[in-house]
């Protein structure tokens, strides 16, 4: 068990002809991934690799296959459109990689969100992988192990990091989801740590959280009320100063709020492990699953 | 981005948004004519610098007279302005915005944001204009009203009533006010702004609504449909590291450490900031190479960091992922040997053939520590620089 993507999940790519959009895919099919078509606009009836048939829209390639999952390398100007041609095909997984989408844009996207089935991953994210099974996105798939732990995280190499951590320590994990370091994305750390509450293969939860925003305090919450697994909880940005954009950005110290210390607080009043710094990832994870 | 007070104010007047006459000088024989063409009794001489709380630090001034806007713009500018948003290192003036006065019956709060729990656009309002709203909401929140506008929905009649009542304006001047929250909107969303904050909004003795300030912050992934968003950057208002590391694809923000750090990703470089502090010694700035982490890269932000005189060694920390960390480590050293470097740097690779890499290190002749771990690198500068 896993949530949301498994070694059965049939994948679309929505650009998939472009510099990353093929490399990534790629990587993906070398991973095991269902890589069943593609779309890139005036590149139908062509096809990637000689193996992959690529479409000029989603509404084409419906046509042809059951589509579960779809990943969007689209360029960050025409993303919105890319996504939400994803959600009126009703494709119950929507997987955007694209960096830089304007935030009114996302404002449309999510308001189109609201009002379908399908669950959103991204912007600007890593994307999603159950380990041994199924990988949709650019995370280097090899550092990845099938074992007990979920992740989550709003940041790309930190997760990396953790991951790394998590699978030399022998804990392994089950799905590892970034869901996005922009102020508005697809899905909050909610969606998914429902998911990961009710998947019987999940052990405890590690969530990688940034300065910015109140997503991680949300989510506290949500585990405080909901959850009986254990949470692991990070927040990079202690040492960021206040009104710059960390890289990220959603990681931004905005009139005094969304600093570290503010969610650290609560976090920790909501009952998640809190690991000190990065490099204490998966040990605090052990501690909370009673391993030492 | 930030931009200027009076880019702000063009931007809203194209928008039919009014604003008081003002003219941009950048030095005191401009500022003397500013006052002669604008032909009014009293002018306010504004600094035009990216940051906000400019009144307290001596940054708007009034003048009465040609001789006197003159003498207050040639003391502004060439002026450190050192407000609460500066930093003490505070802001070269380099010019002013000489504007007419205007007869203030009262002054409110307003400002549009993005609302990020609710994935809408934010109106705050308050009728305790022209202070600071931060003190507002701290000691009287209930006179803040923070309204939340859906997208789908749109600003409708509804919401400008609720502000319209929570501020006490009168009926007899709803319609202009309504006219107004209107057209802010509209330029809020169609101008790709993350921020517009107008502090104070004044009612003039002519019964007009007019924004006396305008803060706005554009969102720069939006800069491919706003051509003019280039023309609105001011270089002199930031970091020149930033801009130079800006310029080749880097992301930098100096910080005040010792410690440089280079690291790939903007989420493990925050972390990896933190872990040096945990470990004892200062980051000097943030620095994210990006996903690719090849030579060429690495050796324009060695030279950016070595800029920095406070670093006194340099910590990298790249999580290979699906570049190989051999090749990462190979561009390192060239890098530093192509300039030079004489600094202790720490380097810390992970990812496929971390093994290998580490050998690459140790082995170049450099004033190279190859580390295994974050926590072991974060230990390794900290000594290094602690002694």
């Amino acid at each position: 068990m896993s949530i949301l993507v498994n070694k059965n999940t049939n994948v679309l790519v929505q650009g998939i002809t472009g510099k990353e959009g093929s490399f990534h895919t790629q990587k993906c099919i070398e991973y095991g991934t269902k890589v069943i078509a593609g779309v890139t606009p005036f590149k139908g009836k062509t096809s990637f690799n000689d193996s992959v048939p690529v479409y000029n829209t989603i509404v084409e390639a419906k046509k042809e296959h059951r589509i579960d999952a779809t990943m969007i390398f689209v360029p960050a100007g025409f993303a919105a459109s890319g996504i939400i041609e994803a959600i009126e095909a009703e494709i119950p997984l929507i997987v955007c990689i694209t960096e830089g989408i304007p935030v009114m844009d996302m404002l449309n996207v999510k308001a189109a969100l609201n009002c379908s089935k399908s669950i959103m991953i991204g912007p600007n994210c890593p994307g999603i992988i159950t380990a041994d099974e199924c990988k949709i996105g650019i995370m280097p798939g090899f550092i990845h192990k099938k074992g007990g732990v979920g992740v989550l995280s709003r940041s790309g190499t930190l997760t990396y990091e953790a991951v790394n951590q998590l699978t030399k320590a022998g804990l392994g994990e089950t799905t590892c989801i970034g869901i996005g370091g922009d102020p508005i994305i697809g899905s909050p750390f909610i969606t998914f740590l429902k998911k990961f509450e009710e998947d019987p293969e999940t052990k405890a939860v590690v969530m990688i959280g940034e300065i910015g925003g109140t997503a991680e305090e949300e989510a506290s919450e949500f585990v405080k009320n909901n959850m009986k697994k254990p949470v692991i909880g990070f927040i990079a940005g202690k040492t960021a100063p206040a009104g710059k954009r960390m890289g990220h950005a959603g990681a931004i110290i905005s009139g005094g709020k969304g600093t570290a210390s503010e969610k650290l607080k609560t976090l920790e009043k909501n009952g998640i492990h809190i690991a000190d710094n990065p490099s204490v990832i998966a040990e605090t994870a052990k501690k909370a699953l009673n391993l030492f | 981005m930030d931009i200027h007070e009076y880019q702000a104010k063009e931007l809203l007047n194209n928008h039919s948004i009014k604003t008081l006459r003002s003219i941009l000088c950048h030095n005191g024989e401009e500022t003397y004519r500013a006052y002669q063409t604008l032909a009014a009794p009293v002018v306010a001489v504004k600094a035009q610098v990216h940051a906000g709380g400019r009144g307290k630090g001596g940054g708007v001034k009034i003048a009465k007279s040609a001789d006197e806007a003159k003498s207050i713009a040639e003391k502004m500018i060439g002026m450190n302005l050192i407000t609460a948003q500066t930093g003490k290192e505070g802001k070269l003036v380099r010019k002013v915005l000489v504007e007419e006065g205007a007869e203030i019956i009262k002054e409110y709060y307003l400002s549009l944001t993005i609302d990020r729990k609710n994935a809408g656009v934010a109106f705050v309002l308050s009728a305790e204009g022209g202070t600071e709203i931060e003190e507002v909401s701290k000691n009287n929140p209930e006179k803040i009203l923070t309204m939340s506008i859906k997208p789908l929905n749109g600003l409708k009649s509804f919401h400008i009533l609720e502000m319209a009542l929570f501020l006490g304006i009168e009926k007899s001047l709803y319609s202009e006010f309504s006219n107004l929250i209107n057209l802010l909107y509209g330029a809020f969303i169609k101008e790709d702004m993350s921020m517009l904050e107008i502090n104070p909004l004044i009612l003039t003795s002519s019964n007009i609504f007019i924004p006396l300030d305008a803060k706005i912050i554009l969102d720069d992934n939006a800069s491919f449909r706003h051509p003019y968003f280039n023309d609105f950057i001011d270089e002199d208002e930031e970091e020149p590291l930033e801009v130079k590391a800006k310029s080749v694809g880097l992301n930098y923000i100096k910080l005040d450490g010792n410690v440089g750090c280079m690291v790939n990703g903007a989420g493990l470089a925050m972390a990896t900031m933190d872990t040096i502090k945990e470990f004892g010694a200062t980051p000097a700035n943030f620095l994210d190479v990006g996903g690719t982490a090849d030579a060429k890269r690495v050796e324009t932000a060695f030279n950016i960091l070595l800029s920095d005189k406070n670093v006194k060694g340099i910590f990298i920390n790249i999580f290979g992922g699906i570049v190989k960390c051999d090749m990462v480590a190979e561009g390192v050293v060239t890098a530093a040997k192509n300039i030079g470097l004489k600094l202790p740097v720490v380097v810390r690779l992970e990812g496929t053939n971390a093994d290998i890499a580490a050998k690459i290190i140790e082995n170049s002749g450099m004033n190279f520590v190859s580390a295994i771990s974050l926590a072991d690198g974060a230990t390794k500068i900290s000594n290094i620089v602690n002694s």
